[in-house]
């Protein structure tokens, strides 16, 4: 399969699945595009950093970096709650295969691989979380001067 | 005297509609952090300064600080509508430009609460119909459009299940074990039925229809956010759904493979 194929697929099945996940968890109908091109960027962003051999940690933090800072400007444009963005946004990130696979290894007895799997999850979650955090702070840190000067305005 | 009075009814009412608000939000799986925001905005934009407020995922505490009032509230089911959490803050903020008085606030909520907003279920389904396949090929990497419309109807069907399973039980996580091991009795019969088809992929896909990853997510946000006590209890939550999905589908996987 050409690259570039390959690319168009992965956008749009994770638009597509974003905007699934959307359906399901209600969000608002004014949310639900914009929902979906978060998504699809912040998964196409984690595949490409995959496929450059970032790693597991840093591409899903880079994803869901992705994924936040997209949220923090898109609930700016709706006016919704960053949550809204974020949650089916994050989907495609979902440590799904580490997840299920580990449940497998158990049920066939295999302790250890379990273990090892269990411990991806983990660190997975964990960048997904560290990613949204940063977003925050470089959204904190680029929205204040905008609040504090609206800020002033308000007081005068 | 009678000037009293009407000022202490006035914030008993101020009370009431920040806790109403406050349980719709934690209802509909916002963030802790979100929801403290929310009701403390109220309380300010209603004139009442000095507002605490404790929020855990099973109850609210508030109190109004200069006024003896104090009043506890539960929350006694937790799913995610985000809808609600953003009608609930659109209500907060035109109360916050003046759009709208205390009394409309009030009535807006109870419209709210009593009639969810909510996409029709065939919708919901079609959603879970998209969501499986989909992120089963994303997962997978290997763009095997065998397994894509197995995918699609093991993950819907199961999805509709579910959602039917909820409506009669209050027994949390119940639901998702069941649906999980009918998910892997189905796909199992499936992949005898049609050999070519890999029992693993469907299973990835029509599994993330269920997969805690909201629970996850904002459990994290409370943790690293300083809620401690309610990031320790989301995150219970979604070990325990977790739990249950793995236990389901590994039930499932035990009997049949015994069996054939």
């Amino acid at each position: 399969m050409p690259f570039w194929l390959e690319i168009i697929i992965n956008i749009v099945f994770a638009w597509l699945a974003s905007v699934g996940f959307g359906l399901i968890i209600n969000v608002p109908h004014r949310a639900l595009f914009l929902c979906g091109i978060s998504g699809s960027a912040g998964w196409i962003l984690y595949w490409l950093a995959n496929r450059i051999g970032v790693g597991r940690l840093g591409s899903n933090l880079l994803g869901a970096l992705c994924v936040g800072i997209l949220g923090l400007v898109f609930a700016r444009i709706k006016k919704c709650p960053v949550t809204v963005f974020n949650i089916p946004g994050v989907v495609p990130l979902v440590p799904g295969v580490p997840a299920y696979q580990a449940v497998r290894a158990m049920v066939e007895g295999q302790l250890s691989d379990a273990e090892d799997l269990i411990l991806r999850v983990a660190i997975v979650t964990i960048a997904i979380a560290m990613g949204f955090m940063l977003a925050q702070l470089i959204g904190e840190i680029f929205f204040k001067k905008r609040q504090n000067r609206k800020n002033k305005k308000n007081l005068v | 005297m009678d000037k009293e009075r009407v000022s202490q009814d006035y914030v008993a009412e101020v009370l009431d509609t920040c806790l109403k608000a406050g349980r719709l939000m934690i209802e509909g799986g916002s963030e802790t952090y979100r929801v403290e925001d929310t009701m403390m905005r109220i309380a300010r934009n209603a004139g009442i300064a000095g507002a605490r407020c404790f929020t855990t995922p099973t109850g609210i505490f508030m109190s109004l600080g200069e006024h003896s009032y104090t009043q506890v509230t539960q929350v006694k089911k937790r799913n995610i509508n985000l809808e609600l959490v953003d009608r609930v803050n659109e209500l907060s903020r035109e109360f916050a430009a003046k759009e709208i008085t205390l009394k409309e606030l009030q009535e807006r909520l109870k419209q709210v609460s009593i009639s969810i907003p909510d996409f029709p279920i065939w919708l919901q389904i079609i959603g879970a119909a998209i969501l499986s396949p989909t992120l089963m090929v994303l997962f997978m990497d290997d763009y095997d459009w065998i397994d894509f419309p197995a995918a699609a109807v093991i993950g819907g069907v199961s999805y509709a299940l579910y959602l039917a399973i909820k409506r009669y039980t209050n027994i949390r996580f119940l639901a998702e074990m069941v649906t999980a091991i009918f998910m892997g009795i189905i796909t199992i019969l499936t992949c005898k039925i049609f050999p070519k088809l890999v029992v693993d992929n469907i299973l990835i896909g029509s599994l993330m229809t269920l997969v805690p990853g909201v629970a996850i997510t904002n459990a994290l946000r409370d943790l690293f956010g300083g809620d401690l006590l309610s990031g320790m209890a989301r995150t219970t939550e979604a070990i325990l759904t977790a739990i249950a999905l793995g236990g389901g589908i590994g039930i499932a996987i035990k009997l049949l493979w015994g069996v054939m």
